[in-house]
């Protein structure tokens, strides 16, 4: 209890530290470094959760994959800096967006805190094998086999469709 | 704090310095290997002055590189250029946790631990892009976006050819791999069952393999005749000792895996070959073979790296998704049929 | 083991986070990865519920959404590389013509 409290508050600080870094930092490269460090804190805390495949495969396609693709993307542009022009067309945008995400924040909490999701029952033994690949892999392929086979559409039409927009017209 | 907690972290903390320990020693002995075998194959001497036959040449250089001064080029994003060789060496270290050295010495036998050598070791290319970024330098500037490229291509190869095994012995664990290649004769690795279909799987790992850790035919990421030195090229000292370090690692780990995977692990070609041993002696002989087994794909890495000429980028790039990925999903399907139409005894 | 409502709390921040990085700021790749942002804390939230409620659906939830990620992240990215060669600059706010 105590120590998965202690584990929870640091993974929890360096995730949301690091999340707000992303959205403030002036630098693309540093803003992709730290959304690393968030995801990386959030499959710690999927490891907390019992839910190893999943953590893994977070490392696997984020770090390894996704953000290699944003760093690829941010040096290929040289966006280091400068691109933002400071002449915003909505300026009230800057500052009405922190009020409302206070909103939208209380109203998350809301609807997690009460009604439906306060039903949420307390913490017990977990089934053998919880977490691990198998399990995944059934359900992947029987309940769920109709949004798997959707996903491969997706991922091949986003296939497609990126080759169509690097292809250079002549 | 109880006792017992402290007694766990501290066995841990004990087993990661001998990890530690082990990694440096075998990238030492790697290199002093490296530059014998490469000095006989193209008939020179290579070192043999400091200690017996050059054994102390590396300690030595080791020595040198730390003393060595620590330039961080003007222009250079300082942090990042700092954290970058970290970024790049803590998965190649971290790898080892479950790496099976012999029967009972793993550190920890995870139940995902095929998926979390290809997950923390995917990790390192974003060390190297950073390295290649931070320096400020176009060599290695190219050298990163040839390392971004190149390790995301080859990354679905490999885990497509590492699917193959965990799909025939049923399991993700090292352990559980290991356990289905057992009974004995060398007949009962991956390697030589399954019409072929590992073996395959083999050779397209190990072409993948020697991409991610930027080996002879494919290492166009440091391409010392085109970009100097690549992503690594502004690094010197401590900091370049560590992108040197990892890069024995890893190619450490790639052999290691396909010992694991395709070749039986720590178990004996031959039963009479300490397969019926128990306790310590079980242990000792089953981490000789090991180390054995993996030595020997750490020679065909230097005899490739001494013989090989590097590849184009194009070549690279159109080898990886036009030929290698293709075949690695044509093995996934292939392996899934026999599987699951029982024509292999598992 | 701790409750729920820990868990969701961080995911619902992670989410405000996400939201105000998309609002606030005007540089596509940033704005890019707030979504990233976004779809994570909706992430933690399902294996939140999985682990609390003791069924493995929301994993597989977590596994299309990355999927779907992915897919996203590729042709988003061939989008912001195409507007930049296109016009050489890629402020948002100065996207709001509806023809190339």
């Amino acid at each position: 209890m105590i120590a998965e409290l202690v584990i929870f508050i640091i993974l929890g600080i360096v995730a949301v530290s690091s999340a707000f870094a992303v959205i403030l930092s002036k630098n693309p490269v540093y803003a992709v470094l730290f959304l690393v460090i968030n995801f990386f804190a959030l499959a710690m805390l999927y490891l907390v959760l019992s839910a190893q495949f999943v953590a893994f495969i977070q490392i696997l396609v984020y770090a390894g994959a996704i953000m290699v693709l944003f760093l690829f993307v941010v040096m290929l542009l040289n966006l280091t800096g400068a691109i933002e022009s400071l002449q915003d067309k909505l300026p009230a945008q800057r500052w009405l967006a922190p009020a409302l995400g206070m909103v939208l924040l209380v109203e998350i909490a809301v609807v997690f805190l009460s009604g439906f999701f306060a039903q949420v029952p307390e913490a017990s033994e977990l089934p053998e094998g919880f977490g691990t690949s198998a399990p995944v892999g059934m359900l992947l392929f029987s309940r769920y086999v109709l949004p798997f086979e959707v996903t491969s559409a997706v991922l091949l039409i986003a296939m497609v469709g990126s080759i169509v927009l690097a292809k250079r017209r002549p | 704090m109880n006792k017992e907690l402290l007694l766990t972290a501290g066995i841990h903390l004990l087993v990661a310095i001998v990890i530690l320990g082990f990694i440096l020693f075998v990238v030492m002995y790697m290199i002093w290997g490296l530059r014998r075998i490469m000095g006989f194959m193209q008939v020179r001497i290579g070192p043999n002055r400091l200690g017996w036959q050059g054994l102390l040449q590396t300690p030595a250089d080791a020595l040198k590189l730390l003393q060595k001064e620590d330039v961080i080029p003007k222009g250079a994003d300082r942090w990042l250029f700092t954290i970058a060789p970290i970024i790049v060496f803590v998965p190649a270290y971290m790898v080892y946790v479950v790496m099976p050295f012999g029967d009972g010495l793993i550190a920890k036998d995870l139940n995902i631990g095929i998926l979390y050598v290809s997950a923390i070791t995917s990790i390192a290319v974003i060390g190297i892009v950073i390295a290649g970024w931070a320096s400020n330098n176009k060599w290695s500037l190219l050298g990163a976006f040839r390392a971004a490229a190149q390790l995301v291509a080859y990354e679905v190869p490999m885990i497509l050819a590492l699917c193959v095994p965990v799909i025939f012995a049923g399991s993700l664990r090292m352990g559980g791999i290991i356990e289905a290649q057992e009974g004995g004769w060398f007949t009962n690795w991956f390697i030589f069952r399954g019409y072929g279909i590992p073996a395959l799987a083999f050779l397209i790992y190990m072409a993948a393999g020697l991409a991610e850790v930027n080996h002879i035919p494919f290492d166009i990421m440091e391409a010392e005749s085109e970009l100097v030195a690549g992503f690594n090229v502004e690094y010197s000292g401590m900091k370049f000792a560590l992108f040197f370090l990892e890069e024995f690692a890893a190619a450490f780990t790639i052999c290691a895996i396909a010992v694991t995977l395709f070749f039986g692990g720590w178990h004996a070609p031959f039963p009479f070959l300490g397969e019926n041993l128990t306790g310590i002696a079980k242990m000792a002989v089953s981490l000789f073979w090991f180390l054995a087994k993996t030595a020997v794909f750490v020679f065909v890495l230097m005899w490739i790296r001494a013989t090989w000429p590097r590849v184009r980028v194009d070549q690279l790039m159109n080898f990886g998704w036009k030929v290698m990925i293709p075949m690695g999903l044509f093995i996934l399907l292939a392996a899934g049929t026999v599987v699951t139409l029982g024509w292999v005894k598992l | 083991m701790l409750p729920a409502y820990p868990y969701l709390i961080l995911s619902a921040v992670l989410f405000t986070t996400g939201t105000l990085g998309v609002l606030i700021r005007r540089n596509p790749i940033i704005m890019f990865m707030s979504i990233e942002l976004m779809l994570n804390a909706a992430n933690l939230a399902f294996i939140t519920f999985a682990r609390y409620q003791q069924s493995m659906d929301g994993h597989v939830f977590v596994f299309i959404v990355m999927t779907v990620a992915a897919a996203e992240v590729a042709v988003g990215l061939g989008i912001i590389v195409a507007i930049f060669r296109l016009r050489g600059n890629i402020n948002v706010d100065e996207l709001d013509e509806m023809k190339g």
